[in-house]
């Protein structure tokens, strides 16, 4: 009874311990959804990341369901939610709060699927699923049923899901396999239009040049793991200053950099941008201009803990992002195209952000000090340029979209006047151009005084020999920034002002509908609503980003900057208004100095330099294959008689193993020399033979003098074989006779001839010496010992036989395959002809 | 003694061999070369024989028996194909 009883409450115990183990899984399984800061209930990050994947797939089955509304209002849910969840994140990151979520990818390989949510990854989040949202409210309009809008989602989804990847992961291979997705989702958004032949080509630049990047960035990462062990960018950041003298820091820098450069349009690997501008709108709209463009400012910011420092990367990301902005711009006025000039104004738009990143880094050369703080500006003035760019620039691919849309054409030529026909539009792009131009009272004159901030602090620095060259730095930007003036004012004064020009357009102007205004409506008042409180913006989102550039500084001072619209009469000030002067003045002269761009020959430029790359190349590696690939075998033997010739021939002489040793051989007997001399007097004959017939015969002396020397060397069993072999091999020589083609005397040139006899006299060579110099290398007894008891062990007398079928019965059950295949072959080949009406396979 | 003599006899028929490998080189007409390559196999034959008295073993008669019907084989083909130009005739109703 009492046994019973304790038992029964050893089973409620172990009963309630299940339960509580039930409980602890189902406790860890909320808190992994849980945020514990807040206790709100929110879902991790990695599941951000995920649903713009799964609604992907999802879109597919959508359309057959839902045929009457616009699959376009079920995809804008997706980034809708996304914003909403990283918006009350902005709290907690602002107060300093970092919220990483691991699941196991790969471990054994340290490559988990690892997201890190932080201020810098939180803006570019906030930004492609804001402009996200905005871009699918704006492509419901654009785009029309008849498009196929499940593939324009699908793609759409895939890049979103992508991007966030990259910002998000924390792993750097993962963050390339996300970066890898975003080119290709890219890639096929810009081909959306696949029926014409520009889009075509334009996708295939930028798949090439963004690839081509994304695999030096590869290389780059894996450097990166080499050095420090690890690919999680915390972990790196933490330890990578024991590892500035590696030898591998300066090429994975250099290798990363050029993966950011290629993905955000850098001088010189600009050419993919303007090209792409052959996708739909939106896409121009989203992609380039406000995302995918982005992945390489992100990448260098994300990146700046780890090289930032360094003159070589100050030097680089600040040269090559200025000269960027100069060029952009420069090439930008001469566009005639309007979404062009826009690409252009984005090159040159990206070229000024990076360029800020790089003045930025200049602040980590000493480690901290109060000094260094002020060059830490230049990327707070990055970061809020990146925000005020990606609203404006948006804005106006929309409205060039909605020109495109409404009157059929985006040339400069044919456009003008159109302000009155289009009241709304004209707004929003002449908001939109004059913050790019950096006029008040929009966003783009604070992050323009930044710029030029920035650039004067950097001049005084006394670091990476800017004593001698920094004063070439503001001038540049100075340039830079009159020609973006001027391009500004191209895209209001000649598309909206002037002639109205009704018999050149396909359609007569109009307003858009407000649908397809509500995107860039939204988008105007943010510029206008960043220019008047701008703080807002700098301290929850500008403030905690900086503290994941600069982590060591931000713990010791406030890397927060006031933004003013009024700091005094400052030299950014004038420098502005000279902008604006002489911008105005060469705006109004331009017909008469736009001649300057005649003295640049198309054939310079660097798109068609990539053209004349692309073809060399195919040209050549077609040259280089049809002077090799011959399609004669005599040829490739060639090659693999050299090849044997001089790997074998050249390990003998390197490893010199040409050492012979005769003591051990057996004496020749006077019989041996005879055959040898027959057989040896036989091949060279069958050379020299005039007939095909006197060549068989030969042959066949030399198969019956194999046949005597297995005699001689004790091996009946091969003997009688060989003769067999050997006589039905002349039968078949015989057989086959009839069908074979006249004898022919070899035409060859005598330097053929001599180079052919060269080869096969070196081959054999060779051969003999290998056979004689492998007596020597005799390392350990023979095993034939074993066999020779075979009567105990199988039972036969006969030790070939022994060997044939039980001690190796495997090998020839193989054999017996082998002929088996040969016999069905040679069967086919004579019974199976090609049918009538089939096509003959054969010589072709 | 009789080992000296069977060698001789070898080597003798390995200069025969080489005499007929002459006549098959130079023979003007194909069957002079046909009728040396079926020698050089009677040769063979009588020269294995020799090597397995020398070798005091049994185990060549096989390949004596063998060569002996090959080498007829052969040259049986050989003659076919001079005179008809096939060796295999394909039946005349098919």
């Amino acid at each position: 009874m009492q046994s019973l009883n304790s038992c029964r409450v050893k089973i409620v115990y172990l009963f309630n311990c299940e339960i509580k183990s039930y409980l602890l899984q189902l406790d860890n399984f909320a808190k992994y959804f849980t945020i514990r800061n807040g206790g709100l209930i929110l879902v991790s990050v990695n599941l951000l990341i995920i649903i713009p994947f799964i609604a992907a797939a999802l879109i597919l089955f959508l359309q057959k369901r839902v045929s009457r509304i616009h699959i376009g209002w079920f995809v804008l849910l997706i980034p809708i939610i996304l914003f909403i969840f990283l918006v009350r994140y902005i709290p907690n990151i602002a107060n300093g709060a970092t919220y990483l979520h691991t699941i196991n990818w790969i471990p054994s390989y340290g490559i988990n699927f690892s997201s890190y949510l932080d201020g810098l990854s939180l803006i570019f989040g906030l930004i492609i699923t804001g402009i996200g949202a905005l871009v699918i409210v704006y492509s419901i309009y654009y785009l029309n049923e008849n498009e196929s809008l499940k593939h324009f989602y699908c793609y759409l989804m895939l890049f979103m899901g992508a991007m966030l990847g990259v910002i998000f992961s924390d792993n750097i291979m993962v963050l390339y396999v996300f970066w890898e997705l975003t080119s290709i989702s890219s890639f096929l958004l810009i081909a959306f239009w696949f029926q014409r032949k520009r889009s075509r080509e334009g996708a295939q630049k930028a798949l090439l040049i963004t690839v081509s990047g994304g695999f030096s960035m590869l290389a780059g990462f894996i450097m990166i793991g080499n050095i420090t062990g690890s690919f999680s960018f915390r972990e790196i950041i933490a330890i990578i200053p024991d590892f500035y003298d590696h030898t591998l820091f300066i090429p994975a820098m250099l290798l990363i950099l050029l993966g950011a450069f290629t993905k955000s349009a850098q001088f010189p690997f600009h050419i993919w941008l303007p090209s792409a501008m052959e996708a739909p709108t939106p896409v121009s709209a989203y992609l380039h201009s406000a995302t995918m463009v982005n992945a390489g400012l992100y990448l260098v910011a994300r990146f700046t803990p780890v090289f930032g420092g360094e003159g070589l990367w100050f030097w680089l990301v600040t040269v090559v992002g200025l000269v960027t902005m100069f060029w952009g711009s420069f090439t930008a006025v001469r566009q005639t195209d309007l979404k062009a000039l826009l690409a252009y104004s984005t090159i040159s738009q990206l070229g000024m952000i990076m360029s800020m990143f790089g003045m930025g880094s200049a602040a980590l050369n000493n480690g901290y000090s109060a000094d260094s703080v002020v060059y830490t500006q230049a990327t707070f003035a990055a970061l809020f340029h990146l925000i005020n760019h990606a609203t404006f620039k948006s804005a106006l691919f929309m409205v060039v979209g909605i020109i495109d849309h409404g009157v059929g054409t985006r040339d400069i030529r044919r456009l003008g006047g159109l302000a009155t026909y289009m009241p709304i539009t004209f707004t929003i792009a002449m908001i939109g151009s004059f913050s790019m131009a950096g006029l008040p009272p929009f966003n783009g004159f604070l992050s323009k005084e930044m710029f030029f901030t920035s650039v004067l602090n950097i001049r005084e620095a006394n670091i990476f020999s800017l004593e001698a060259w920094g004063t070439l730095l503001p001038v540049l930007a100075w340039v830079a920034s009159v020609f973006t003036f001027i391009y500004c004012m191209i895209v209001v004064f000649k598309t909206f002002l002037g002639k109205y020009q009704e018999e050149r357009l396909e359609h007569p102007a109009h307003e858009a509908p407000v649908g397809m205004l509500i995107a860039p409506i939204i988008l105007a008042v943010l510029v206008i609503a960043i220019f008047f409180f701008p703080n807002v913006l700098g301290d929850y989102l500008i403030v905690p980003a900086m503290a994941s550039i600069f982590p060591a500084f931000a713990a010791e001072a406030d890397l927060g900057v006031t933004i003013s619209a009024w700091h005094g009469f400052t030299p950014e000030l004038i420098m502005t208004i000279g902008v604006v002067v002489v911008g105005t003045l060469l705006f109004i002269s331009l017909k008469y100095w736009k001649r300057i761009y005649a003295l640049l020959p198309e054939s310079w430029s660097f798109d068609s330099l990539y053209n004349a790359v692309l073809e060399t190349v195919e040209t050549s590696s077609n040259k280089i294959t049809n002077f090799y690939m011959t399609g004669y075998l005599r040829d490739y033997l060639v090659y693999i008689y050299l090849f044997f010739i001089i790997v074998v021939g050249g390990t003998l002489i390197y490893t010199g193993a040409l050492n012979f040793d005769i003591a051990g051989n057996a004496p020749i007997d006077a019989i041996d020399w005879f055959i040898a001399i027959t057989m040896v007097v036989g091949s060279i004959a069958i050379i020299f033979a005039k007939s095909r017939l006197t060549a068989i015969l030969l042959n066949g002396v030399i198969g019956y003098g194999v046949a005597l020397f297995f005699v001689l060397l004790r091996a009946p069993d091969l003997a009688l074989t060989q003769t067999v072999v050997e006589t039905v091999t002349t039968v078949l020589f015989l057989v086959a006779y009839y069908f074979l083609p006249d004898w022919q005397k070899e035409n060859s040139s005598r330097k053929t001839k001599s180079v052919n006899l060269l080869i096969s006299v070196l081959v054999g060579a060779i051969f003999v010496v290998v056979a004689l110099a492998v007596q020597n290398e005799k390392l350990f007894e023979s095993i034939s010992g074993f066999f020779e008891n075979s009567y105990e062990l199988v039972g036969a007398k006969n030790i070939v036989n022994a060997i044939l079928s039980d001690f190796r019965g495997f090998d020839t059950m193989l054999e017996v395959v082998v002929l088996l295949i040969a016999g069905i072959g040679v069967f086919t080949l004579i019974k199976l002809k090609a049918r009538k009406g089939e096509e003959e396979l054969e010589n072709k | 003694m009789i080992n000296i003599m069977l060698s001789a006899a070898l080597v003798l028929f390995g200069v025969a061999i080489l005499i007929s490998l002459y006549r098959i080189i130079i023979g003007p007409s194909l069957p002079d070369r046909v009728i040396a390559l079926d020698m050089i196999g009677v040769h063979l034959v009588s020269a294995i024989a020799i090597i397995s008295v020398l070798f005091h073993t049994t185990a060549f008669l096989e390949v004596i028996l063998i060569l002996a019907i090959l080498s007829f084989i052969s040259t049986i083909a050989f003659s076919k194909y001079i005179e008809r130009g096939v060796i295999i005739e394909r039946k005349h109703d098919s």
